[in-house]
């Protein structure tokens, strides 16, 4: 497969090795749409040593918060996220799935108090392959 | 944190096994002493909220005779009308506010899920008495003890559970509560109302799924009522219910020494003839759940 090369952001992020077809998904957890006016570059179905194929993304001028960490790792739980400033990597952190999902996710079940209530959905790890979360109030897996 | 002084009850799994037979040792002490007239006040002067916002018989006048045996007064309601909820109230306030009247909160409420919240906004101890198709932990509780009660032990018994066991959550509980034991277990249902696949993956003992009403080996035939008000198609209501019926004759066939419980009320799932026979257990089932209760609310509040 030929190299495929992108110009180097200046500051932003890269979130490297997302598993192959997940981009979009991931843009979608970055709140980045038709109105985001910073540089984006996607790369899809690219080769990867670890994976196989791989998708890619940056964004330029965008530092990522923890909900949106933790929301990536439901899309892309191997992914690297890779803090750009200067052109340099300065920080380079694999995504780890948190211990809790706190306001993130919204529960299945429409009986679960967590969609009659306001209060916050908790979700812990149920397991990691695939990710299967547990609903503390409904106790229903998902 | 073990469960004791200051713990809720909300969840069947937020019990050990070895807290599970605590719960039993107490319920039997409470038994003897009921029954000798002798219980000893041990909540005298502690005021215990029954907050039912679904309708319950058993497990709400059980968990007010409980407080009641122990010296506590009981406030609370049974069905939201003439609450604040009907003006829209959220349940987080609601039980912020009674929070503050009372020493422990009783619970029903229809959604999955609630009683755990109402455990977060209080401070005193929540005892769950059912959420939605949830959990119903006391049920479960007087279930296994009534179990324990019969046979001297659960270990080893071959278990049916017949019925709805879609939308019921006493089945619920119980089957994954019978994770702490080495059962053997029957699943009997219609194939529209068979146990979930979120519960029947953690059920840890062995299982039989069937169709057919085969209890010819079982030691306990659990009986559950077609839940009517869960069905949101009433059509498919109709086609099920009644498709299991337990009847004199049908427990000719039955163990020598099998029992048959029901968590109540039932329908028609028990013929009134039944009631007469030597394997009826469902009313002292239900009379179980005073002694499991005066246990549940004595650990949560005296420790």
């Amino acid at each position: 497969m030929a190299e495929v090369k992108l110009e180097k952001i200046r500051d932003g992020t890269v979130i490297d090795h997302v598993p192959a077809g997940r981009a979009l998904q991931v843009l979608r957890v970055l709140g980045v749409d038709d109105k985001f006016s910073d540089i984006v570059a996607l790369l899809m179905n690219v080769e990867s040593r670890r994976t196989g194929r791989k998708d890619v993304i940056k964004v330029e001028n965008k530092v990522l918060s923890k909900e949106e960490t933790d929301r990536l790792a439901l899309v892309a739980p191997n992914a690297t996220i890779n803090i750009i400033k200067s052109y340099e990597v300065r920080k380079k952190t694999r995504v780890e799935l948190p211990k809790e999902f706190v306001g993130i996710v919204k529960c299945a079940n429409p009986q679960c108090v967590t969609n009659h209530e306001p209060v916050a959905t908790r979700f812990s790890i149920e397991s990691n392959n695939p990710i299967q979360l547990r609903c503390r109030y409904c106790e229903r897996t998902q | 944190m073990a469960f004791g002084k200051g713990s809720d009850l909300i969840s069947i799994s937020d019990l050990e096994k070895k807290e599970i037979e605590a719960v039993f040792a107490r319920a039997k002490k409470f038994e003897d002493a009921v029954k000798a007239g002798k219980v000893k006040r041990t909540l005298e002067g502690r005021v215990v909220a029954s907050l039912f916002f679904e309708a319950s018989t058993r497990t709400r006048l059980s968990s007010a005779s409980a407080a009641n045996h122990l010296g506590a007064r009981v406030i609370g309601f049974s069905g939201i009308e003439g609450t604040s909820v009907q003006k829209g109230e959220t349940l987080s306030d609601t039980i912020e506010m009674v929070d503050k009247y009372i020493d422990a909160i009783f619970i029903r409420h229809p959604l999955d899920g609630a009683a755990r919240l109402a455990a977060e906004v209080a401070k005193h101890p929540v005892i769950n008495c059912g959420d939605g198709s949830n959990q119903h932990p006391t049920q479960t509780l007087l279930d296994l003890y009534t179990m324990r009660k019969e046979f001297g032990r659960i270990d080893g018994l071959e278990i049916a559970l017949v019925g709805d066991l879609k939308y019921g959550r006493t089945v619920h509980s119980l089957a994954l509560a019978l994770n702490h034991y080495k059962v053997r277990l029957k699943f009997v249902s219609h194939p529209s109302l068979k146990m979930p696949d979120y519960i029947r993956k953690e059920v840890s003992n062995p299982v039989a799924e069937t169709e057919r009403l085969d209890i010819g080996k079982c030691d306990v035939v659990y009986v559950t009522r077609i839940q009517k008000e869960r069905f949101s198609d009433l059509m498919e209501y109709e086609r099920v219910k009644g498709i299991y019926k337990i009847t004199p004759g049908v427990l000719e066939g039955a163990k020598k020494g099998s029992i048959v419980m029901h968590p109540l009320p039932r329908v028609d799932e028990i013929s009134r003839t039944v009631d007469a026979t030597p394997n009826a257990r469902y009313f002292q089932q239900a009379g179980n759940g005073l002694f499991i209760r005066m246990a549940v609310l004595d650990a949560v509040m005296n420790g």
